[in-house]
């Protein structure tokens, strides 16, 4: 503890978000400042690098008008903490955690750093509860469990906006005796699409919170949302045992910002500019998802991010992809053809999905089906490509039943439009497709 | 010695301290770190744990010991992560979450909750000489060896054979000198051996793809390249469970918290083939998550293989899984780039390629210091950005390992699984395998192996027939050969993980091949007859139904 305040003018340098301190007398790596501006705005910032008694600071908010001469920075002497309580819930919040719903700040005596710490890999419990969405393509193929990290990589224009408010429409657990609760970050969005998230949430059944980082907001705040919702999450997951469903869209917002804060750090640049952590900085916010021994709540997590030029290659899906357990895929082709919700279900994955479904989750029968789904629909996949070129004459009558399975599921078990599925009439739809083409 | 912190980027803290060594240990602040560089002014430290919290001014304090991992009984069923820290006895300190604790508390890294027991092979008053097995403990199935790695020119005065704790003194002679239960080692420098050697006997996996087409010998090394989602974590996992080894070290790396809990639960459950005891009795596993701090995931795969190289010289056949190698790398280039090393291809530093190579190299057959020979095989999985397989690191590794094991997006995609693909996919064991295959399994493995390859092979190119002219328009031999393929591909090469079918003994694995492969040749003998292939099945499918008949009545006369 430092006894008396350290305020200091001594700014040597300002680049974009980036402000240099010379002769601190003290500091520490992650100790958080306040800057004052020459007209008096009070702006957050954090000690990213110290170097003999010159700190790097990154700022938090606009570091427009600060000057050399007049600006002033207070050291902390703390990390970043935010506090947290129940009272969170039904209250919309901004990157900084600042309440933009008119009410007061709520007081708590709890407060937590916004980085977490990493779950010990010997305390998690293995996640196993199936967790139904309302779509077939998840529920039925790649099904989400309690505790999962499960990405939608979407394409620019594509309907993930819809997507994630079906999905919040019917969101529930099977076994729904427990507190269950939504935390919806949005990163980077327009108002449009926010008074259309809005009306999803306040619709749904359940207790929300949201943290909202418009399109116009500062970058840096971008970093900083989705720090604050997952530390939120973890808050009411494992120490108010709630169950818990993160959303945060768009993680490629996010990434842009990762990416415009380290060329301003003049960092070495890794594939297309983004830096050569990225992995490790999306990990450990992907990573807080999970369950923990003896703890009876869950942090679940659906990312939504946008591929860039519909790749998947890219290093956010890839790197995404490569930490995730599992991914679900928005495809153009299937939007062309009026399908909703686009989902691809062949690149798709639920890594978690063989513990969350069978006998006493779903149905005994599940696995089979699924399977049996994939494997036709992925035949008759194959046969387009051949029917392309030899046409539908040319092919077998067998092949052109692969041909029609394939469209059929597309339109009657991947479309569903807005309208939620239960877990068992999705599986007893796919039972009526299978047996009417009878494949096997 | 102490001095104190004069810059902090990222994983690397800057100290004034003069007298360091090169990748000595040393605590900056009650955190471990590492000594990685040298100048005239002080020296650059790259530390294991979240630096956040650091100031210019701490100290930094020299601890005179190179980074080691401590090695002996009660190792098996641990979890450890990247610095040999036992995670359960931390999560007794922390909780669930796992918060930065002081280097000086002590750690009980083995477990002593049964009673470890010495049996001397000598007695008091002996002298012994180097190399020579004194006595042997018991740790469930294995022996650990006690040897002296040195001549001691001496009497034996005392041996003590209970209640063996981390800093016991076995054997203690009347010159003072003493042999311990326990021994330290550096995790950088490899383990000394007699010498390697060049056998030739393969490590039976009960993975077809492997054993029948990419065979690995033990003593190897492979490499598992794969984009995300092709099943690298499933297949090495696999591989864990049913490998024909004494024991297991696993490295999670970089990778899923998730799946380390996924893995420490089966692993719990399943048996050992050989032994019927849980599978976790044969293993160690070294965790270091992706959100847990980067410079103890670069530690990490080094701690597991100090490890390994131990029970290899007890005597065992060791296999080292590392999933996945490609964090590894990540984790040299965020630290080379906050040494603001300079950059070679993406970003990595230039001695990737010397230092993967380094590692690879600490494999292999050996005759150890105390007579006795074991093998240390690693497969080490990659992953690598985009799928792209002209990275540094695929690169880097193809040079030095022996089996290549490709996985395929477009086959993973499908859900053929294990998706490994069967063109590009190479061992360089094979040659040299054979001989052992076709002693111990079938005569015919070469054979068939090269008759399957040829099959697989033609497929590909009358594949391309087939999208242009259509199925319809191609010769009866063509079309049985495309039908044989696809069987091999959906009955032989996939194998699913998670059903009965995941292991596969060389036994069954020949017969499912030969099987395939007879019919293949019976239908083709009908078709030079002048049957078409409609009828040849048809009359194939008739003889079936008439031995299975024959069997029926057989069973009844009885």
């Amino acid at each position: 503890m430092r006894l008396s305040e350290h305020k200091y003018n001594s700014i040597s340098a300002i680049t974009g978000q980036l402000v240099f301190v010379e002769n601190l007398i003290e500091a520490k790596i992650g100790e958080m400042a306040v800057i004052i501006s020459p007209d008096k705005r009070y702006i957050e910032a954090e000690i990213l690098e110290i170097n003999n008694n010159t700190a790097l600071l990154q700022v938090y908010g606009s570091t427009q008008g600060l000057d050399i001469k007049h600006t002033k920075v207070i050291l902390q002497d703390s990390l970043k903490e935010i506090p947290l309580s129940r009272e969170m819930l039904g209250r919309k919040f901004n990157g900084s955690f600042n309440p933009i719903d008119d009410l007061p700040m709520f007081f708590s005596g709890n407060w937590r750093q916004i980085t977490g710490y990493p779950i010990n890999p010997s305390a998690r419990a293995n996640p196993s509860e199936f967790i139904e969405t309302g779509v077939s393509a998840i529920d039925g193929m790649n099904t989400l469990v309690k505790g999962q990290k499960l990405p939608i990589f979407s394409c620019a224009g594509l309907p993930s906006k819809e997507l994630v408010t079906l999905i919040l429409r019917n969101v529930r657990l099977s076994k729904n005796e427990k507190e269950f609760a939504v935390i919806f970050t949005a990163l980077g969005i327009t108002h449009n699409e926010y008074s259309y998230y809005i009306k999803a949430l306040e619709k749904m059944q359940a207790d929300y919170m949201a943290i909202i980082n418009f399109a116009d907001d500062p970058v840096m705040e971008r970093l900083l949302a989705p720090r604050i919702a997952l530390s939120a999450a973890e808050y009411l997951a494992f120490e108010e045992n709630m169950d818990v469903l993160t959303i945060i869209t768009d993680m490629s917002n996010y990434c842009e910002a990762l990416r415009e804060i380290s060329t301003a750090r003049e960092e070495l640049q890794g594939r297309r500019g983004y830096p050569g952590y990225m992995y490790s900085d999306l990990a450990f916010l992907y990573e807080r998802a999970g369950r923990i021994q003896n703890i009876e709540g869950s942090l679940t997590l659906l990312p939504v991010l946008t591929m860039p030029e519909d790749d998947i290659t890219h290093p956010i899906p890839d790197l995404t992809g490569y930490i995730t357990e599992g991914q679900i895929v928005l495809s153009r082709e299937m939007h062309s053809n009026d399908i909703f919700p686009p989902i691809d279900v062949l690149p798709c994955l639920s890594r978690l999905m063989q513990k969350g479904i069978g006998e006493g989750q779903t149905r005994k029968e599940h696995r089979q089906i699924s399977n049996r789904l994939y494997r036709h629909y992925a035949q008759g996949r194959e046969h387009r490509k051949l029917e392309a070129i030899v046409g539908r004459d040319g092919m077998s009558e067998k092949d052109r039943l692969y041909l029609d399975f394939a469209f059929t599921f597309e339109k009657e078990f991947i479309n569903q439009g807005m309208n939620s599925r239960g877990i068992d009439q999705t599986l007893d739809l796919a039972l009526e497709l299978m047996n009417r083409f009878n494949l096997d | 010695m102490k001095g104190s912190i004069v810059k902090i980027c990222g994983p690397t803290v800057h100290t004034d301290l003069q007298g360091l060594r090169l990748y000595e240990r040393v605590t900056v602040k009650k955190l471990t770190g590492e000594v990685v560089r040298l100048h005239s002014k002080g020296a650059v430290i790259q530390v294991y744990e979240d630096t956040r919290g650091l100031g210019i001014g701490d100290e930094v304090e020299s601890l005179d010991i190179p980074l080691s991992v401590t090695l002996g009984p009660g190792m098996l069923s641990s979890i450890y992560d990247g610095l040999q820290r036992p995670l359960e006895t931390l999560q007794e300190k922390t909780g669930p979450f796992i918060k930065t604790v002081d280097v000086t508390e002590v750690f009980e890294i083995f477990k002593f909750d049964k009673p470890f027991e010495f049996i001397p092979n000598k007695n008091i008053g002996d002298t012994i000489t180097k190399g020579e097995i004194l006595g042997k403990i018991k740790e469930g199935n294995f022996y650990h060896y006690i040897y002296s790695s040195k001549d001691i020119d001496s009497k034996i005065k005392s041996i003590i054979t209970e209640n063996i704790t981390q800093d016991t003194s076995l054997i203690t002679f009347e010159n003072g000198e003493t042999i311990k239960a326990y021994q330290s080692w550096p995790v950088r420098i490899p383990r000394p051996f007699k010498k390697k050697i060049s056998t030739y006997e393969p490590l039976i996996t009960g993975q077809r793809n492997i054993d029948f087409l990419f065979s690995l010998a033990k003593g190897g090394t492979a490499i598992i390249p794969g984009g995300f989602g092709t099943g690298k974590t499933i297949l090495e996992q696999s591989i864990a469970k049913f490998a024909d080894v004494d024991i297991v070290i696993y490295v999670g790396c970089g990778e899923r918290g998730n799946e380390m809990a996924e893995l420490l639960e089966e692993f719990r459950e399943l048996k050992d083939q050989k032994t019927n005891k849980p599978l976790l009795e044969r293993t160690v596993l070294v965790v270091n998550t992706s959100n847990m701090p980067v410079a103890a995931r670069e530690a990490s795969i080094f701690t597991a293989v100090t490890i390994a190289e131990y029970y290899r010289d007890n005597g065992y056949d060791v296999l080292l899984l590392a999933d996945s190698i490609s964090r590894w790398a990540e984790a040299l280039r965020e630290i080379s780039t906050s040494l603001e090393e300079m950059p070679g291809e993406e970003g990595y530093p230039t001695y990737l390629v010397s230092r993967l190579a380094a590692y690879t190299e600490r494999a292999g057959v050996t005759d150890c210091i105390n007579g006795l020979s074991g093998s240390l095989t690693m497969i080490l999985s990659v992953s690598p950005p985009g799928g792209d397989f002209t990275e540094p690191v695929t690169q880097a590794l193809l040079r030095n390992t022996g089996v290549f094991l490709m996985l395929d997006t477009g086959l993973a995609h499908r859900r053929h699984f294990p998706a490994i693909n069967w063109f590009q996919s190479y061992s360089l064991y094979q040659e040299n395998l054979d001989d052992f295959f076709c002693e111990h399994f079938s005569n015919n493995w070469k054979t068939i192996r090269n008759r399957c390859r040829e099959i697989l092979k033609k497929e590909e190119t009358l594949r391309e027939v087939a999208e242009i002219v259509g199925i319809s328009g191609m010769q009866d031999s063509d079309r049985l050969l495309l039908q044989t393929a696809e069987k091999i591909r959906t009955k032989f090469l996939a194998q699913n993980a998670y059903s009965e079918d995941a292991y596969s003994h060389p036994n069954e694995t020949i017969k499912i091949i030969e099987n395939i492969l007879n019919e293949h040749e019976k239908i083709l003998e009908k078709l030079t007859q002048g049957l078409s292939l409609n009828e040849a099945f048809k009359e194939k499918r008739a003889n079936d139904l008439k031995t299975e008949k024959a069997g029926e009545n057989k069973d009844e006369t009885k």
